[in-house]
């Protein structure tokens, strides 16, 4: 199948198509359980990951914990 | 570093540092950006003697998803994870950052920052304003980073905050405490805890910040950009506490005549 056209962390990248929010974790080597996932600014919870397909258009915020004061 | 300093007199124990109904023993927390590499930052934070450590919410860099994230050096266990909103220009922005991260699932806690000018990274209290209110109908504890006005630290108070958090002066200036006045009179009004948050430099700015009766203090790049941050952190450690005693233990009144410490009377005439 094509690949999907998604909007990641403000770049425009090409997934595999179907996949979900899960399967896109692990597509790019991330640790679900170090990450925190906002979907078309809605955040989705870890255990609705696996449920949650990624569809054309979709644009996705992966975030994390880094240094700050 | 080992500690070298005796304990405080038994007669005097201080009580913990209370802050949305969670107690921490040690009222320095600090920040942890800035530092040349995760090991150093994690020696730093060991000799500050800190419970709370800052962190911020950032997007995952997608090219670098192979090395140990800043919380692999700081665990859960030992350390209170205090998420901040750093970088947020308007309410909208910070209750964003808040809510990614309380699903990250540590605790409800979270610093507050709504910024109003990027040269001065001084607050915006309107926009603080407008996101407390959010955030605490959304059973968020709300710590406020804000600036050394009363009438402000007062709102924000009023509007929910567990925690006011005015600055000694500018995030990352190194100035130190600019407005003791200020910070004493915030101290006495308001009922929550009171943070001096923002421009510690070194030791004595905290030890005097402490002096004011403030409830806490935090710092960053007071650490972080110091030339050896252990060895400052162990001094901030310190300074925190004798701050805090001098404070507890009631000092003398200033004076401007000069008052001897000798007796004048068994002179030899």
């Amino acid at each position: 199948m094509s690949p999907l056209s998604i909007t990641l962390n403000g770049d425009v990248r090409d997934v595999p198509d179907p996949i979900t929010l899960a399967g896109l974790l692990e597509h790019l080597g991330l640790d679900p359980r170090a990450v925190v996932v906002e979907h078309n600014r809605i955040i989705v919870r870890r255990p609705q990951l696996a449920e949650t397909p990624v569809a054309e258009g979709d644009v996705i915020e992966l975030v994390h914990f880094v240094g700050g004061g | 570093m080992t500690d070298t300093v005796p304990p405080q007199p038994q007669t005097s124990a201080d009580t913990p540092l209370e802050i949305g109904g969670r107690r921490f023993r040690s009222r320095l927390l600090v920040g942890t950006g800035k530092y040349r590499d995760n090991e150093q930052m994690a020696r730093a934070i060991e000799a500050s003697g800190a419970d709370v450590v800052t962190v911020a919410v950032r997007r995952v860099d997608l090219d670098r998803t192979k090395e140990a994230g800043v919380l692999y050096h700081l665990p859960a266990n030992r350390y209170f994870l205090l998420a901040n909103t750093a970088g947020c220009y308007s309410a909208d922005e910070a209750v964003r950052y808040a809510r990614l991260a309380r699903e990250a699932g540590f605790n409800e806690f979270i610093k507050l920052e709504v910024i109003g000018d990027k040269e001065t990274l001084l607050p915006d209290t309107e926009g603080l304003l407008s996101a407390t209110r959010t955030l605490v109908k959304e059973g968020f504890t709300v710590l406020a980073y804000t600036n050394d006005d009363l009438i402000a630290a007062l709102r924000l108070e009023e509007a929910g905050c567990a925690a006011v958090m005015p600055l000694a002066s500018p995030i990352g200036s190194g100035l130190g405490l600019l407005n003791p006045y200020s910070i004493r009179t915030i101290k006495s009004r308001l009922s929550v805890p009171v943070i001096v948050d923002a421009g510690v430099g070194t030791a004595s700015d905290a030890c005097l910040t402490m002096e004011q009766g403030v409830d806490g203090i935090l710092m960053n790049t007071a650490l972080a950009e110091a030339s050896d941050p252990v060895l400052m952190a162990w001094a901030m450690r310190h300074a925190v506490e004798a701050g805090r005693a001098a404070w507890r233990a009631g000092r003398m009144p200033r004076r401007e005549t000069a008052v001897p410490s000798s007796p004048t009377a068994g002179m030899l005439r």
